[in-house]
């Protein structure tokens, strides 16, 4: 079973990685850019799961250690 | 006086804090690798600064599910003393025994060099030695200090008297929220703070500032420079 994890900067949190993207996308000439956030995507293998259980994994993995919930959302997506 | 330092690949000030406490107490450190689950009995446990696991994920994230962290976890339960200096105080964050998060500093830049620290309170077992208000130089050396936490924890630290260090008179390198530079747990017994007092504690280094850390954690007597 595959899964996706997306973490995402909370609403509020300075991002200045994002700003420097947003910088550097304006010296290309992309003119109408009005922000841009930086976050992470896990792609995960899990072995013999069934849906429930891997869902309940991935949230525990994102809780425990991917992301970290003073400044990060996540959303996990099964394949 | 025993001291242990907590070793994980990728540290490189590990060898300065030795150094540091070894100094300060007349006696090398412990020294406990990320693998070992038990700390030698010491007075003061020191997580020392770098960039442990290469900042792999988030800075600090993979050395705060380390074995050793459990049992630091574990020896500040039972009231150890533990400083988290740099990597440290990212690590303490990560591991949730201090709140909030360390981030990358807001201006992107990687920055070394000496700020003015505030300490807000010299009532912390780590800062006994020091008086309110006082100003101390110390040197930043970092890429992710931008200390960060939501309104709450914030109005918490600020309520509890938890926030140790600041930085003064203009001097915050990284954007740090509050120019919060140090914190304390609840208890009073874990420190974390992104300068690095360890390399300001003898004359040759231009300064001993940093030494009443280390000395009021140990309950040593310092002789400050008014």
């Amino acid at each position: 079973m595959k899964a996706r994890i997306v973490v995402t900067l909370k609403n509020g949190v300075l991002d200045p990685q994002g700003k420097a993207i947003e910088g550097a996308l304006g010296h290309l000439g992309f003119d109408g850019v009005g922000s841009v956030r930086q976050g992470k995507v896990f792609d995960v293998e899990l072995h013999g799961t069934d849906g429930e259980s891997a869902q309940a994994q991935l949230d525990a993995m994102c809780d425990k250690l991917l992301a970290n919930p003073v400044i990060e959302n996540y959303t996990v997506e099964i394949a | 006086m025993k001291t242990a330092v907590v070793l994980l690949p990728g540290l490189n000030r590990d060898r300065d804090m030795i150094a540091a406490l070894t100094a300060i107490t007349g006696r090398a450190p412990r020294t406990v690798w990320q693998t070992e689950t038990t700390i030698p009995d010491v007075d003061l446990i020191v997580i020392p600064g770098g960039f442990s696991f290469g900042d792999y994920l988030r800075c600090g994230a993979i050395a705060a599910r380390a074995p050793a962290m459990r049992a630091v976890a574990e020896a500040a339960a039972r009231g150890v003393p533990v400083l988290g200096v740099c990597n440290g105080f990212q690590i303490l964050c990560e591991a949730g025994l201090l709140p909030g998060a360390l981030m990358r500093n807001n201006t992107l830049r990687f920055v070394c060099r000496e700020v003015k620290l505030e300490v807000v309170t010299a009532a912390t077992r780590f800062t006994g030695n020091y008086t309110d208000g006082q100003i101390i130089r110390c040197p930043v050396a970092h890429h992710d200090g931008n200390y960060f936490a939501d309104d709450e924890t914030l109005a918490r630290l600020d309520g509890e008297n938890r926030v140790v260090f600041r930085y003064a008179e203009g001097t915050n390198p990284n954007g740090a929220i509050r120019d919060i530079a140090g914190i304390v747990n609840t208890d009073g017994n874990i420190l974390g703070m992104m300068p690095h007092p360890e390399n300001l504690i003898e004359p040759e280094h231009g300064g001993t500032d940093g030494r009443a850390i280390f000395e009021s954690a140990l309950g040593i007597t310092s002789r400050l420079a008014a």
